[in-house]
């Protein structure tokens, strides 16, 4: 009797222990935080997104506000459409707030920064974020410098 | 021509075993519903199976996830990248490690002992018995072991990944200080709850239902001699590593 009593607590033990573990490791080491709350979701148009991946953070004066959840190729303008999945704490965000495709450190990964503007309605579910700036590609920024410095000579010699 | 011949024998066998253990998870199913009314006996498996398995997946688990951290990071720290020692350990773990080391684990822990244990029951003419006193012996021995290495499968892989992240950390942060936040944030911000998560549980159910069904297929239709038994347990462990590892690859090419 006794040992199937030990044999019956152990086996519970076993099977908590088995839950709790999958438990923790579903909330403790995923990113279930970008699932859990209901949000709404955004789309901004970008001439260039550079390197910029689905799951990148969206972020606001540096705190994470949401999360890219869908990138497309819009078929007319070719420009890329992003859907901002944003988290529905954040709802009242003006909705002429700029957003950016920004990097973190000089080789890290690329995010969106939005800035916000001053108007008095909030961006909600389905907007469109109007005012954008495409990402800086390195190679087009070298370009641009060589060109510019190789100009001046030609013509005005400026600085 | 000999050896063509030799190859198509043993394509044929491989079928034929197949296509058994096919069945017979089909007679396992059927069994299913009425093994279920009697939850006791497969809870009983569950501490023979799962629990007893513990020690054993808890130490493997932690000394993985310790010589990943303790690899990771000496690769790592060459690109000046030890920050992402986290999320290299999580992933490891979750999507590959965490199942398949369990599964074999497993299979060389519990499969062998139900293997020999249906297989002695055959061998000393047990099963036997049970069929003249109108008892199934499917549905009495063979689907509570079925369904309790089902069951613990993905609560040992679960116990696994915990327990490997656990000993990631305590050599990644604590042993190369590796700075605590970076540890924990990359983890959260690349570790997907559905790609890498739910997948690796994905394949924790898979391995469990492949291990356990090759367990006991062995041993129910192991030859009932002294000998029958032990070629039934080898082919336990060496079937249930191939098939874990085949359909690990399946799985990872379709999941990910």
């Amino acid at each position: 009797m006794k040992q199937t009593r030990t044999i019956e607590i152990v086996t519970g033990f076993f099977i908590i222990l088995g839950f709790a573990a999958l438990y923790v490791i579903a909330t403790s080491a995923t990113n279930i935080k970008s699932y859990g709350e209901a949000g709404y979701a955004v789309t901004a148009s970008f001439s260039n997104i550079g390197g910029l991946k689905e799951r990148a953070q969206v972020t606001l004066a540096g705190v994470e506000v949401g999360r890219v959840t869908k990138i497309t190729l819009d078929p007319k303008t070719f420009n890329a459409i992003v859907t901002l999945q944003m988290s529905g704490r954040f709802d009242q965000i003006p909705d002429d707030t700029t957003a950016s495709i920004l990097t973190s450190g000089l080789l890290g990964e690329q995010y969106v920064g939005l800035s916000p503007g001053g108007s008095e309605t909030y961006l909600k579910n389905g907007s469109v974020i109007q005012y954008t700036q495409p990402a800086l590609v390195l190679e087009n920024l070298i370009g641009q410098f060589l060109s510019n410095s190789t100009k001046p000579s030609s013509s005005s010699g400026g600085k | 021509m000999k050896l063509l011949r030799e190859a198509y024998y043993i394509l044929l066998g491989f079928l034929q075993m197949l296509g058994a253990s096919g069945l017979f998870l089909m007679k396992l199913l059927r069994a299913t519903p009425l093994a279920l009314a009697r939850p006791g006996l497969i809870f009983q498996q569950v501490f023979n199976v799962g629990a007893m398995s513990l020690v054993l997946i808890m130490v493997s688990g932690l000394f993985v996830g310790m010589v990943l951290a303790l690899q990771g990071y000496n690769t790592l720290s060459k690109f000046a990248a030890t920050s992402a020692l986290g999320t290299l350990v999580a992933l490891s773990l979750l999507r590959e490690l965490g199942p398949v080391v369990t599964a074999l684990l497993f299979a060389g822990r519990a499969g062998t002992a139900l293997t020999s244990e249906i297989g002695l029951m055959r061998a000393t003419e047990q099963l036997a018995g049970m069929e003249m006193m109108a008892v199934d012996p499917i549905r009495r021995v063979v689907v509570p072991r079925f369904l309790a290495g089902v069951i613990s499968m993905p609560l040992l892989v679960g116990i696994f990944n915990a327990v490997g992240v656990l000993g990631g950390y305590l050599v990644g942060v604590k042993l190369m200080h590796v700075d605590i936040a970076s540890f924990w944030s990359q983890i959260h911000a690349n570790v997907d709850l559905h790609d890498d998560f739910r997948s690796g549980v994905i394949k924790s159910v898979v391995f469990g239902i492949a291990c356990t069904l090759i367990a006991v297929f062995e041993g129910f239709y192991a030859q009932p001699t002294a000998e029958g038994v032990s070629r039934a347990t080898t082919r336990t462990v060496v079937n249930s590593a191939l098939a874990v590892l085949a359909l690990d690859y399946l799985l990872t090419a379709f999941m990910f």
